[in-house]
């Protein structure tokens, strides 16, 4: 595959000159990112993690094709590193945007990794070496990592960072460990954080969601029955890269469970804690891993509790059909709760039938619990100056004809941070995004253009 | 990168000293006879050491990448079994050969050593081949020229546990890579120019939308459009939702904007007659005679409504109708309000006459019965489902709003409703999932909420552009999930509901979407392509046509030669279209097709490397 591009001519001899900020790392700023770095324009990718690939590197598999989410998304995470176009800036953040669409100049804040990016070739001895044991946020809590650790297998750029939290040389002053074992002396204690100044003409905001905490509705149980998962920690306990290696497990006793239930709308369609809608995708991802732990093991009896089964998109009613035909799913139309059989940590599932109040003891639950607006959209939204709907995702112009606009000329939307959408449309969005800010490119170069020739007329009328 | 794989014309006009390659591959259609390949036997492959002036000097450089290979597999003794292989003049490990000092440890031993094979051991080409094919070609070794080894993901890792035995598999694949090494041949990649223009088939809101995208960003674009006006199946709808607009307020304007567009140039009424080529230059038919060339299509030719013929009396009872129906009776203007409306979900779709849901058939029921309520409110509205579908924000804010106003929901399961005439009055019977017993709802006006369906001439159209359908004849793209606009043919892109069905907001995503990827390679305006593509021995090709059936790409055809061997049929590669994945060579009845860069010959020798004893 040739990486090295042939100089654009013609229209798209101007991109060249095009600069663009794509805030978030997740498939849906890749994918924006990539479409406008393939077409000659120079790109930031700004990402608060020490990885790109946002949720869908935890995903399992995706419905309704089952493909394994990180072997497909992972040859866009190495193209989007590796693009000569593309700028990528992990750990990072933008902090502040002054001025206006075609010239937008952005501070961005760089935390330190403690680590040289340019040295570190993710060879992870120091990670062997690491003393300090940390539960590792990126699992969820399901698992440990180093205080120098990669966020996960998969992660790119394959950089180390040290946790200034937990590392003792940081806090403390005591190891050094990681430093003596890089044979790369790619360790800096003395790291600091940096602010870098960038010019763009278009931004587009792509920052994603975050799953929602169900501990404060009691009624599921979650946080105080250890077999209660929710559904990110249930696609990292099924997945071979996660925690626990692929095997299912309970929380309380290591035992694999026979029989799952799942429940739907988790804190979604529901007024009551802030967040009426739906979340668009919790039908699929449910019977997805209902499907999955059944591909585990042929002995696994799956149930969905659920308000509306919603497979609205292209091959969804089908794949439930499959679901039930050939995976045995089992679905009962009802609200559910959750409490605990304290003999066995077995959570018991009590839902309606025929307005019969039923009970039923099940080894595992796994809540569908919504995805939310990230808490830090308030805050960029400031930063950005453009305004959030009721429920805090980012506001578009017109949901119909300019999906993509904000109320701010030259600042795009990609992604669920403009509403629910599943993997295929956050792709699309991301692309349009990019078509858009192309759109703002060949405007403001043409427009650079027009004045450089007329102020070449008036030197020459001058003279 | 897909899109650059086109090649062909760019490749004739160079005119490289590639004598052997065949030059087959014209833009027109197959009138010229091929030109047959010097020898059947590609002698080059066969032995290009013993026949190159310059003999074969391989270097080789074993990476540790820290203790990831090195900490299983032996890597100075593979080092020195490497260094005695025949034709290897070096042979060195690196800590980490993708690090700055490795990569300058190759460029060094390249010009030292007079090197004109590279062999790197290391980690997986994925991430690593660009990194040093870039280097090889800094030093002035032809990029091809490379080979990569696969030691840590292939070995080390997989075989942690036995590191002798990983050890003596790492030497077998360095062996092999060494025979393939030897092998090589320098190839080319040829520099195409495309035509800087994109032709939008399709001119509802998301032909539309993606028009004004690539005008927007420079480049003219052909609309076509079969109906004598713009606007689809949007411009006649009632009202939208979620916003309730007039469609003709929504749609119009960027219909005049289209119109008055200077880079956009209407046909219509038009339909594409003919298509060839592929990325950068497809040359276009249309049925008004026009002829033109463009560098990538956009397809948004969206879809039918379904005709519920023999469905709930559609057609044969009065006051049965569609939704699309009702939204004409509203936008007429006002009507006699019924005093009783039941509208019934999934008529026709998940399971009638079509298996899959349609989307938007909830949100635009929800919609209907709102207006209804809204200018009538004495009028009861019953919607009948078998789930409400009203997915994201909006549309679920509706379903609510509706319920406040009054529209009752019931679910019926598991039979679908059934509509009868009785007493001169419509009569809908269904079994009530909520409260358990069948019930009789006596209404004025039936509305079917029937699913959107792909159109019949979608079939022709996918032949013609040589990309697929699904089983629900929608257009079918190239991944479901990170390609939602492509399709796996390079240049042609989807949008809007001829990929299935949608909401108006998505169309329109989609079609910027697809815009976007339209418009990368007229941005580019040129590209340089890989040159990893299949090539036919024309003397010994029978005309079978097991290829051309085979290839996934459409990139294999037959044509007749006249020839030396008499009138006959031979393969021909466009090698604008091969994406060079090497099925045609494998299946080749008489090893007629090889494929650049993995000739049979390479394959072998790995294979008899792996084979050879010590």
């Amino acid at each position: 595959m040739s990486t090295e591009e042939v100089k654009p001519k013609g229209p798209g001899a101007a991109v060249a000159e095009g600069r663009v900020l794509v805030i978030g790392g997740g498939v849906a700023g890749i994918q924006a990112s990539l479409d406008l770095a393939d077409a000659g324009a120079q790109v930031y990718l700004v990402e608060k993690s020490p990885s790109i690939g946002g949720w869908m590197a935890f995903l399992d598999k995706t419905f309704p094709t089952n493909d394994c989410s990180i072997c497909i998304l992972a040859p866009k995470m190495a193209d989007c590193f590796g693009h000569p176009n593309i700028n990528v800036l992990t750990s990072s953040k933008v902090i502040g945007v002054k001025g206006e669409a075609g010239k937008f100049t952005v501070t961005i804040l760089r935390k330190s990794r403690f680590i040289d990016e340019e040295k570190c070739t993710g060879c992870l001895e120091c990670v062997e070496k690491c003393p300090t044991k940390v539960p590792n946020e990126f699992e969820f809590g399901l698992g440990i990592r180093k205080a120098i650790y990669i966020p996960f297998m998969q992660a790119v750029p394959r950089v180390v960072s040290i946790d200034r939290e937990h590392c003792i040389k940081l806090t403390k002053d005591k190891c050094g460990v990681c430093e003596k074992t890089c044979k790369r002396g790619a360790v800096d204690y003395e790291m600091k954080d940096q602010e870098a100044e960038i010019k763009v003409q278009a931004i587009i905001v792509a920052i994603g969601f975050e799953p929602w905490d169900p501990t404060t509705s009691r009624e599921y149980g979650y946080g105080r029955y250890p077999n209660v998962y929710t559904a990110i920690e249930f696609e990292r306990i099924i997945n071979a890269s996660g925690p626990t290696g692929g095997h299912i497990q309970r929380r309380s006793d290591g035992q694999r469970p026979r029989k799952i239930a799942y429940i739907q709308c988790v804190g979604s369609r529901n007024p009551a804690v802030g967040h009426p809608y739906c979340c668009s995708v919790c039908c699929m991802h449910s019977t997805k891993e209902a499907m999955l732990a059944r591909e585990h093991h042929d002995d696994m009896e799956s149930t969905i509790f659920y308000k509306d089964m919603r497979t609205f998109g292209k091959g969804f009613n089908e794949y439930m059909e499959r679901a039930k035909r050939d995976y045995g799913v089992r679905y009962v139309n009802s609200d559910a709760t959750v409490e605990e059989n304290k003999d066995n940590h077995n959570p018991i599932v009590v839902y309606d039938v025929a307005g019969k109040s039923e009970r039923e003891e099940f080894d595992m639950v796994v809540l569908a619990n919504t995805l939310i607006p990230r808490a830090s959209s308030q805050e960029l939204a400031q930063v950005l100056g453009i305004p959030l709907t009721e429920f805090s995702f980012f506001k578009s112009k017109d949901r119909i004809l300019h999906p993509t606009d904000t109320s701010r000329d030259g600042i795009f939307l990609a992604g669920y941070c403009a509403g629910p959408a599943d993997i295929p449309e956050c792709v699309a969005q991301g692309s349009a995004a990019a078509s858009r800010a192309m759109d703002i490119i060949t405007h403001h170069s043409a427009k650079g253009a027009h004045a450089a020739k007329e102020t070449h007329a008036t030197k020459e009328a001058s003279a | 990168m897909p899109e650059e794989k086109a090649q062909g014309a760019g490749r004739e006009a160079q005119g490289k000293e590639e004598g052997a390659r065949d030059k087959g591959v014209g833009k027109d259609g197959g009138e010229n006879p091929v030109p047959l390949s010097a020898s059947p036997l590609e002698p080059s492959s066969l032995a290009p050491c013993a026949l190159r002036p310059a003999p074969c000097r391989i270097g080789v450089f074993i990476c540790h990448c820290g203790s990831n290979i090195g900490g299983i597999v032996d890597v100075p003794a593979v080092v020195e079994y490497a260094s005695r292989l025949k034709d290897v003049v070096h042979a060195e490990r690196n800590l980490y050969t993708c690090a700055d000092d490795g990569l300058t440890a190759i460029k060094t031993a390249i010009s030292k050593h007079g090197l004109n094979r590279v062999l790197v051991a290391s980690c997986t080409p994925r991430t690593h081949a660009p990194l040093f094919r870039r280097t090889c070609e800094a030093a002035g070794l032809n990029q091809y020229l490379f080979e990569f080894v696969n030691l840590r993901e292939h070995c080390s890792w997989v075989h942690m546990r036995e590191p002798a035995r990983a050890t003596e598999k790492a030497k077998a694949l360095v062996k092999m890579g060494v025979a393939r090494a030897r092998l090589l041949e320098r190839q080319e990649e040829p520099v195409l120019d495309i035509e800087p223009a994109a032709m939008v088939l399709g001119g509802g809101v998301a032909g539309l939308s993606a028009a004004l995208s690539i005008a927007n960003q420079g480049f003219p674009v052909h609309l076509v459009e079969r109906e004598p006006e713009l606007g689809g199946m949007a411009a006649r709808l009632h009202r939208i939702s979620p916003t309730y607009r007039n469609a003709r307020e929504v749609v119009g304007p960027v219909a005049e904007a289209v119109s008055a567009h200077p880079d956009i140039r209407l046909h219509m009424p038009a339909t594409m007659t003919d298509l060839s080529g592929y990325i950068g230059n497809f040359e276009v038919t249309l049925s008004t005679g026009e002829k033109f060339r463009v560098g990538s299509i956009v397809v948004a030719t969206g879809a039918d409504e379904l005709r519920p013929d023999g469905l709930y009396g559609w057609g044969q009872l009065k006051n049965v109708v569609t939704q699309m129906e009702l939204e004409r009776l509203m936008a007429a203007g006002p009507f006699t309000r019924p005093k009783s409306v039941v509208m019934i979900q999934c008529a026709g779709s998940r399971g009638q006459k079509v298996s899959y849901c349609s989307k938007r058939c909830c949100f635009t029921a929800i919609k209907n019965a709102i207006l209804l309520k809204e200018e009538s409110p004495d009028t009861e509205v019953h919607i009948l489902h078998n789930e409400i579908h009203v997915y994201g924000v909006a549309f679920e804010k509706e379903y609510r709003r509706a319920q406040e106003l009054g529209v009752r929901f019931s679910r019926y399961s598991p039979e679908k409703p059934s509509v009868s005439e009785q007493n001169g009055r419509l009569n809908v019977n269904f079994y009530d999932e909520g409260l358990r017993r069948e019930r009789d709802l006596p209404a004025d006006l039936v509305v079917l909420s029937t699913p959107l369906v792909a159109r019949p001439e979608a079939e022709e159209l996918s032949k013609m552009l040589k990309v697929p359908l699904g089983q629900d004849r929608f257009f079918f793209e190239a991944h479901v999930k990170l390609r939602p606009v492509d399709f796996a043919t390079d240049g042609i892109f989807i949008c809007g509901t001829a990929k299935g069905p949608t909401n108006i907001g998505e169309c329109v995503e989609q079609a910027l979407g697809a815009a976007s990827r339209a418009a990368i390679p007229l941005a580019k305006g040129r590209v340089r392509v890989e040159a990893i593509t299949s090539r036919v021995n024309t003397d010994t090709c029978r005309g079978c046509g097991r290829c051309e059936s085979e290839c996934d790409y459409h990139a294999i055809s037959l044509v007749p030669v006249n020839d030396a061997f008499g009138n006959r049929l031979v393969a021909r590669v466009n090698e604008g279209l091969c994406k060079g994945c090497g099925k045609c060579s494998s299946i080749c009845c008489n090893r007629s097709i090889s494929l650049r860069h993995f000739t049979t010959p390479q394959i072998m020798a790995m294979v008899e490397a792996a084979l050879e004893e010590g």
